[in-house]
Parts: structure tokens; C-alpha cells; sequence
């Protein structure tokens, strides 16, 4: 069942996608993963009377303003801003597929004081069928993806899972 | 950066409210037992326990323990090791099973990894031997027997002949010693029980280097039951003893040669009972502290071009075996730079 991380990580890193499709996580020991885990716990503390968590066809949203019909998705930080975008996209979608009409989306950052609105049109509603069929293609896939450089790695949790390494020859 | 608690004292270890309490007991002259100072555990700081003193403890202490992921190792009063409290498998994934169980049916894919295993730990045997040998130990010998036995190792057959030649380097790494440790005679390796002082070190330092790479492997998708150079089933996790003929001569080897050259380890550190030689309690604080300290060293990965610390090397192995199981990227042992 496709979530709303398979949507951020296939904009992020097609490899990160296939590790964590198939159940190689790093996500536990790192701690730039439990400063995330913390940050969602403890930000908005008030919030648990009005808004509610919400799940539906493997999707897990934050937190749900029925009364607005808002989605709110916490983030820690904005450098994948775009994947975080489509994570929410995909929400609304859901929503959308589930009969619900009318819904709206807020990208909350937190410890940047910072909030994005997000809206899904016509457009969009077409390129994540397209990005639906993509992602089952690459989990299905024998074959990890292979290794691309890219600047973000360091901050990933499969950074060290991905560069160990030993150098030919004898040193 | 979680920590590793060793326990020598008895006692009884529980759980109070969202933290951990431990109870050190010891006994008087007299025989009574005594409760010694309280002492409160941050939960969130502990990555594993060693017990090596009788430890009492009940059901909700270890689901408390398995609910925030540490791991207890057990050993006996004569320091043999008798298991593992592992917290649930968090982190499997059936891929990665299937990918194991894979490279071992296949007898090709297996010798393979079997090999590089043998490979890494042959090499960084060599490497020991040369730091003595550039210090006016004489190990050409030795060092030119071992050359020639490691060049055989790409061309064997079948892990039967594997595990042959692994057995003749090892026999002749060990005469080594002899040259290198300047007060103890090893003589030749005994075990089950060990006869020497040398020999009760190398006992004792594989147990401890054979949990740490269990915990490490824990840490991954790796299940540590399916092993290539071993065969699976010799001990309930042989996944580490692979893993752990890569680290023994890094980390158990050095650490031995350094506590018995520096004298922080003496005739006084170990007791001797009919036919067997072991360390004592205040010889295995001393060498659990020495062996401690060797794990928490870092220095700068070639690779990863980051500090890492030894202990975190033998996660990092793990890491690059999974790749391989994998079919991502070929294997390559980790061999010690210097």
C-alpha cells in the first residue's frame, strides 16, 4: 500500500524509495530522525482536543481540523520542501478518493516559525496517478537503485548505509 | 550516544516509573547480604547491559527493557556467556531474508562471503604481526608462513578447505603471541576450559567481541542465525561469529597484548581452580574497561570521511554485508589501516 512517505521519498531519492519499501530501515538509531519524532510529539501539545490524527488507506495523517477541513503536516525542516508538497498532495488525494470534498492542506515547520499552504488541482490530480504507477514500478524492482550522489546525503539515515565502503587494494 | 553498562555487583535490577533503578547487593564476611547505594538508570541513555553478577529481575523489567530496544548479555560465574535478552526484531525485512538464505543455498554465492570473511580477518592478523615486527619483535617467520597460506585462500573449493587454512593461519598468528606478550607463555590455544592466563583473555575477549557484533547486526535487517563461514545452527547466532573473526584481532588481539605488556593485567587478575585459568572479578573490570575503551576509540573512515568508533565500524560491516546479500555491491571486509 502506497503512504504518504512512499510519495515524499520518491521525490527525494528513488534508492532511499526501494530500501524502505522493502523493510531496510535506518530510521531508529539516528538522531536526527528522533529530533523529528520529538518535535511532532511535543509542538502543539494543545491541539489533541480539537484536531485528531487520522488514518485511511495507509495513509497517517498528523493531525486533521474537521471543522476546516484542514490537513496539517509537521515537518522539521524545509530542505525537501517539495517532497514534503507532494507527501501532502497525496493526502488530500486520499481524502479526495475517500469521498471528501473541499480539503486543504498546511505544511507547519515548527522550529522555522514557518507554514505553507498546500491546494490539489486538476494538474496535480493527474500526475500522481503517473507517480502512483512509478513508485509500484520501482518498489516491484529485483534490483536496488544505484547509488547517485547528491549533496542531501549526508543528512539522510541511509547515508551511512549507503557510503560504507572499503577502497580497492592493499593500504 | 547510547552507553553499554557492565554490572559486576549482584543485585536486583527494576523498573521505576519511566526509569531504571538497580539495587547492587554484596555480601558480607559474615554472609549477610547488603544493600548497597540505589543507583537510577536514564532509560533513554542505555544502549545494552553486560551482567556479569547474578542480576535478579522480573517479567516487566525485561518488557520494559525490549520496549525501548536494550539488550542484556548474560555470563555465568565463570565467565562463560550464556546468552542474550534481545529486544523483539524491529528491524527484519523478508527481503533481506530471503537474500540471505539466497547466498547461503547457493554454494557459489556462499563460498564467496565466506571467503571475504576469511580474507579480512587473515589481513588484519597480518597487520598485528607487522606493528610487532617494525618493533623488534621478529615475526618474518611467522609473517611469510601466514603470506603464503592467505595467498591460498581465493583458490579454495568448498568451505571445508576454507575453514582448513583459516585453522593453520590462526595456529600460526597464535605462536606469535608467544613472541609478542612479553611475560605470559601462551603455549598452544586451549579452551572449554582455558589453561593460561593468555589463553582465559582470548576466551573471555572473543565472548565480549562475539556480543558486540550480535548487537550490531541486531541494529540491521540482518537476521544473525543465517551465517556463510560458520555453519548456521553451531551456535544460536553464527552470523556473529562471522562478523567477529574481522574484529578479533583489531579489537580483542590489541587490547590483550596491551593490558599484558603494560602490566595493567597481572598474575593477581586471575584464579586458578583444578585444570582452568580465568580472570578474576577485578581482572575482568580491568579488562572489560580496557575492551570498553578499544570499542569507544574512533578515528576517521576512509570512505564515510567521518569519525567513527570501533564499535560503530562493526555496524558499518553489517551495512556492507547487506548490500551484498543484496546484489547492490560487492563485499569488501573492513581492513585495518594501521
Amino acid at each position: 500500500m502506497i503512504t504518504g512517505t512512499h510519495f515524499n521519498y520518491y521525490q527525494v531519492c528513488k534508492r532511499k524509495l526501494w530500501l524502505f519499501a522493502n523493510d531496510i530501515n535506518m530510521e531508529h538509531t539516528s538522531d536526527l530522525v528522533y529530533e523529528g519524532k520529538l518535535i511532532h510529539e511535543d509542538s502543539y501539545r494543545q491541539r489533541s482536543s480539537k484536531y485528531e490524527e487520522v488514518e485511511i488507506d495507509g495513509i497517517k495523517v498528523d493531525y486533521y481540523d474537521t471543522k476546516n477541513k484542514v490537513i496539517h503536516e509537521i515537518k522539521k525542516s524545509n530542505k525537501v520542501e517539495r517532497a514534503h508538497e507532494w507527501q501532502l498532495k497525496y493526502y488530500i488525494y486520499v481524502f479526495e478518493e475517500n469521498g471528501m470534498k473541499g480539503i486543504t492542506g498546511i505544511l507547519e515547520y515548527p522550529t522555522l516559525h514557518k507554514n505553507e499552504t498546500v491546494i490539489l488541482n486538476d494538474a496535480d490530480r493527474e500526475q500522481i496517478k503517473e507517480i502512483k504507477a512509478h513508485i509500484e514500478e520501482i518498489i516491484q524492482s529485483e534490483q536496488c537503485p544505484a547509488l547517485y550522489p547528491k549533496g542531501i546525503c549526508k543528512n539522510c539515515s541511509y547515508y551511512e548505509f549507503c557510503y560504507s565502503a572499503e577502497e580497492d587494494g592493499d593500504v | 550516544m547510547k552507553k553499554t553498562y557492565y554490572l559486576f555487583n549482584p543485585g536486583v535490577l527494576e523498573r521505576k516509573d519511566n526509569t531504571l533503578k538497580f539495587t547492587p547487593a554484596s555480601e558480607e564476611d559474615s554472609g549477610a547480604v547488603v544493600n548497597e547505594q540505589v543507583r537510577y538508570l536514564p532509560v533513554e541513555d542505555i544502549n545494552e547491559f553486560y551482567a556479569f553478577g547474578s542480576l535478579r529481575a522480573n517479567s516487566s523489567l525485561y518488557n520494559y527493557l525490549g520496549q525501548k530496544g536494550i539488550a542484556v548479555h548474560f555470563f555465568d560465574y565463570y565467565e562463560n556467556y550464556t546468552g542474550s535478552f534481545m529486544p523483539r526484531d524491529g528491524l527484519l525485512s523478508g527481503k533481506m531474508l530471503l537474500a540471505q538464505t539466497a547466498h547461503y543455498q547457493n554454494k557459489k554465492k556462499r563460498l564467496v562471503v565466506a571467503k571475504k570473511f576469511i580474507d579480512g580477518a587473515a589481513y588484519n592478523m597480518m597487520k598485528n604481526l607487522q606493528y610487532y615486527n617494525r618493533r623488534g619483535k621478529d615475526m618474518e617467520d611467522i609473517m611469510l608462513l601466514m603470506a603464503d597460506l592467505s595467498s591460498k585462500i581465493s583458490s579454495t573449493q568448498s568451505v571445508e578447505e576454507l575453514m582448513g587454512i583459516e585453522g593453520q593461519i590462526r595456529q600460526h598468528y597464535y605462536d606469535a603471541f608467544n613472541l609478542i606478550i612479553n611475560d605470559f607463555e601462551m603455549g598452544i590455544r586451549t579452551k572449554q576450559p582455558p589453561k593460561n592466563e593468555v589463553n582465559a583473555l582470548i576466551s573471555f575477549g572473543n565472548m565480549v567481541c562475539y556480543t558486540l557484533c550480535l548487537r550490531a547486526i541486531h541494529q540491521t535487517q540482518l537476521n544473525p542465525t543465517i551465517s556463510y563461514l560458520h555453519t548456521p545452527g553451531e551456535r544460536r547466532y553464527s552470523l556473529a561469529l562471522d562478523i567477529s573473526e574481522i574484529f578479533k584481532p583489531i579489537v580483542v588481539d590489541r587490547v590483550i597484548f596491551k593490558v599484558l605488556n603494560r602490566k595493567e593485567i597481572q598474575e593477581k587478575h586471575f584464579d586458578r581452580k583444578l585444570n582452568k585459568c580465568l580472570l578474576n572479578v577485578a581482572g575482568k573490570k580491568i579488562f572489560i574497561k580496557a575492551l570498553e575503551e578499544k570499542f569507544q576509540e574512533t578515528f576517521k573512515h576512509r570512505s564515510l570521511k567521518r569519525n567513527v568508533s570501533y564499535r560503530h565500524l562493526v555496524k558499518l560491516e553489517c551495512y556492507k554485508l547487506a548490500k551484498h546479500l543484496l546484489d547492490m555491491e560487492e563485499y569488501k571486509p573492513f581492513k585495518m589501516y594501521w
